[in-house]
């Protein structure tokens, strides 16, 4: 039984995207605070697109989040099109997808290379990584570059896409873009191969800690593919699927005290999102090359050691930049159209849903007959994952409260960077306060 | 000559004009090579108190935060505004355009609203509570843009921002006019400086840059009145960047 006295106290932890503390006070061994908090300045998204027109809603809501625009952006435009009624073509769909797959790529190779890193190294942060791993760094650079000018290409530009309205694009890529980014797209599966050797050399640094969790993400059966954008609600204690529309019953948000941001919580306590989610709830639908990543790190099917996300990420790159490379092709057997897009919404109430990079995400609208919004919520994965980080808390500090002050606060930061959370996006996160 | 140190601090936005300067890839390695970057909470581990150049990112909303900013100012000789939320207020701004600051809160928040830890205020940009000497305008900032002002203040140059319409660069790109593709763009009144960036891609200008110095408003009115609309459509559009903001073209 351990009688340490411990006071940790992270004030806005850093690398990650947004604002968020650690607390934890123990005396003499008794755990007296322990706290997970979002300190945030909400910022009232859901309350801003009233009264504004079904075209404007992605160009708003885009900003919840500079990581993951493209996500809200397309969670947005699914969610707008669900609720007027507006179809879109299968071209407009698979380019959707592509762009949506950019997005991933981008996020993933930022938090495993420039915001995880540096914590399996022992450095405070990439820069001095560019000294002791020029090459691997350089790599890193070159997948994050690669992913942002796909983006660029599909969306407009890097961050709040300006290509999405309801109905369809404003602007599609060339059929010679397309065969460019797919031979970039081929060329990079042997850095990401060097990229998951170089993570696996520092492997030893991932924290060994388990707690039984639910995981909630996308599953899609018809056709079965590894879901991130199309699909309904799955979970690791659930049989079956939940439709999109009836997130609600899912999430039951509700507010804490601790955090500016809502929390959530369905079959226990609380649940996790995020690629660890939907490894768990698709990993047999994963690509040949993204599995071979995957079995590299000994990751399998029901894992619930939440620092094993980033390796979950990592097995997802390649997975996507596979997937990418045949939709390219089947982009191009079919022939690009320049489609003309007509709309005329009708009033009605409909939600649309993605799997950001961190996790599951969900938009939901209400339109009058003139297309205005009436009403918007809007849930997103790092609210999902506050609970389930407050719990992991909970089991881990008890395990590791004899040890040295720095490595405590040195595994609690790393847990809450592995969920790779993006506060802003839940109203924004980091401080580790300690008091033992 | 000792390097100077910069500072980058965040305050309510969604960080993608961080991530623009993530996003500069090796540049940013050719930057550190002239400067110190001190402190930049979303990338790096490292806290300073002492910094030459202050880089603000996102809009003010609570007092705590205006505190923040108002030493940050104190310290930093010279505080630049970077993106839109500090500019303009940015989207956060929309905020502003309900009179009832509480039915915001309780729409968001419902019977939780009140709790002292979801208090929020109007939103302000930078400029309305401290002295902000320059602006990297734009949501987000254009990282050649952002590079081209760091590079100036550290050669003690003024950078020049374009005061003429996103109309000019637009042109001179060979985009058709989105108003007759029956957009609703704001190009005649918006700062340039983007290269027109979202026309080129066949969406509207939607104002994130902030308008020019001096609009002009009749040409504006001629284009809207052309195309059979009238100010309170041009007002739909100009609201999300633009709430309560001066100067527009509003009556």
């Amino acid at each position: 039984m351990s009688n340490r006295t411990v006071n940790i106290n992270v004030h806005h932890i850093t690398r990650v995207e947004g604002h968020g503390n650690i607390v934890v006070n123990a005396t003499n061994g008794k755990i007296e605070k322990l706290q997970w908090q979002v300190p945030e300045a909400p910022r009232f998204f859901e309350a801003m697109v009233r009264g504004r027109s079904y075209e404007d809603i992605q160009t708003i809501v885009s900003r919840i989040c500079g990581i993951c625009s493209i996500s809200h952006s397309l969670a947005a435009t699914k969610g707008v099109e669900n609720a007027t009624g507006i179809q879109v073509s299968e071209q407009t769909d698979k380019i959707r997808l592509l762009m949506h797959y950019s997005e991933q790529l981008q996020s993933h190779v930022l938090h495993v290379g420039y915001l995880a890193a540096p914590d399996f190294f022992g450095v405070p942060s990439v820069v001095p990584l560019v000294a002791m791993a020029p090459d691997a760094v350089k790599t890193i650079i070159g997948l994050h570059r690669l992913a942002n000018e796909w983006s660029a290409l599909i969306a407009g530009r890097i961050t709040h896409p300006v290509t999405l309205r309801p109905g369809g694009m404003t602007k599609i890529p060339t059929e010679k873009q397309l065969r460019e980014l797919q031979d970039r797209l081929k060329k990079c599966m042997a850095d990401l191969t060097v990229v998951a050797n170089v993570v696996l050399s520092v492997a030893g640094k991932i924290p060994q800690f388990e707690r039984q969790t639910e995981y909630v993400s996308l599953k899609q059966n018809k056709p079965a593919m590894y879901a991130f954008y199309h699909g309904e609600i799955a979970s690791t204690d659930y049989q079956g699927t939940v439709p999109v529309n009836d997130w609600k019953t899912v999430a039951n948000e509700y507010v804490n005290d601790q955090s500016t941001a809502k929390w959530t919580k369905w079959h226990r306590d609380s649940y996790a999102v995020g690629a660890l989610a939907r490894f768990n709830n698709n990993a047999e639908l994963l690509s040949p090359t993204a599995k071979a990543v995957a079995k590299m790190f000994g990751l399998q099917k029901g894992c619930c050691n939440p620092y094993m996300n980033t390796v979950a990420q990592l097995a997802e790159a390649v997975h996507m930049v596979e997937k990418s490379i045949e939709l390219i092709d089947e982009l191009l057997t079919k022939g690009l159209k320049q489609e003309t897009v007509a709309v005329s919404p009708k009033a009605g109430k409909a939600s649309g849903c993605v799997e950001a990079p961190r996790g599951i995400l969900f938009h939901e609208y209400e339109f009058d007959r003139k297309g205005n919004c009436m009403s918007a919520d809007i849930c997103i994965p790092t609210n999902q994952n506050h609970a389930n980080i407050q719990k992991d808390f909970e089991k881990l500090v008890p395990e590791i409260l004899d040890e040295p002050e720095d490595a405590i606060r040195l595994k609690l930061e790393m847990l809450v960077r592995s969920y790779d959370p993006c506060v802003s996006c839940s109203t924004h996160m980091l401080d580790v306060k300690f008091v033992r | 000559m000792a390097k100077p140190k910069i500072a980058i601090f965040d305050f309510a936005c969604c960080e993608g004009c961080q991530l623009q300067i993530v996003n500069l890839e090796e540049e940013i390695l050719n930057l550190l090579g002239v400067a110190d970057v001190v402190e930049w909470r979303e990338a790096m581990s490292e806290k300073s108190d002492e910094y030459d150049i202050a880089l603000i990112e996102g809009s003010i909303t609570r007092m705590e935060d205006e505190e923040k900013l108002k030493l940050i100012r104190s310290r930093a000789k010279v505080l630049i505004a970077l993106g839109a939320c500090a500019t303009i207020g940015g989207i956060n701004k929309l905020k502003n355009n309900f009179d009832d600051l509480d039915e915001v809160k309780k729409c968001v928040y419902g019977k939780a609203a009140g709790k002292p830890h979801l208090r929020t205020g109007p939103t302000k940009a930078v400029d309305e509570v401290v002295q902000v000497d320059h602006y990297v305008h734009g949501c987000p900032i254009d990282r050649k843009e952002f590079t081209y002002i760091v590079r100036s203040l550290l050669m003690g140059k003024t950078p020049e921002i374009p005061e003429w319409p996103v109309c000019v660069e637009c042109k001179a790109r060979g985009n058709p006019c989105l108003w007759d593709y029956d957009q609703v763009c704001l190009g005649p009144i918006i700062r340039a400086g983007c290269g027109a960036r979202c026309p080129s891609s066949g969406f509207r200008c939607f104002g994130c840059r902030g308008y020019v110095d001096s609009p002009n408003v009749e040409a504006a009115k001629d284009v809207i009145t052309r195309y059979g609309l009238s100010v309170d459509d041009l007002k739909t559009k100009m609201v999300l960047f633009g709430s309560k903001q001066e100067p527009t073209i509003y009556e």
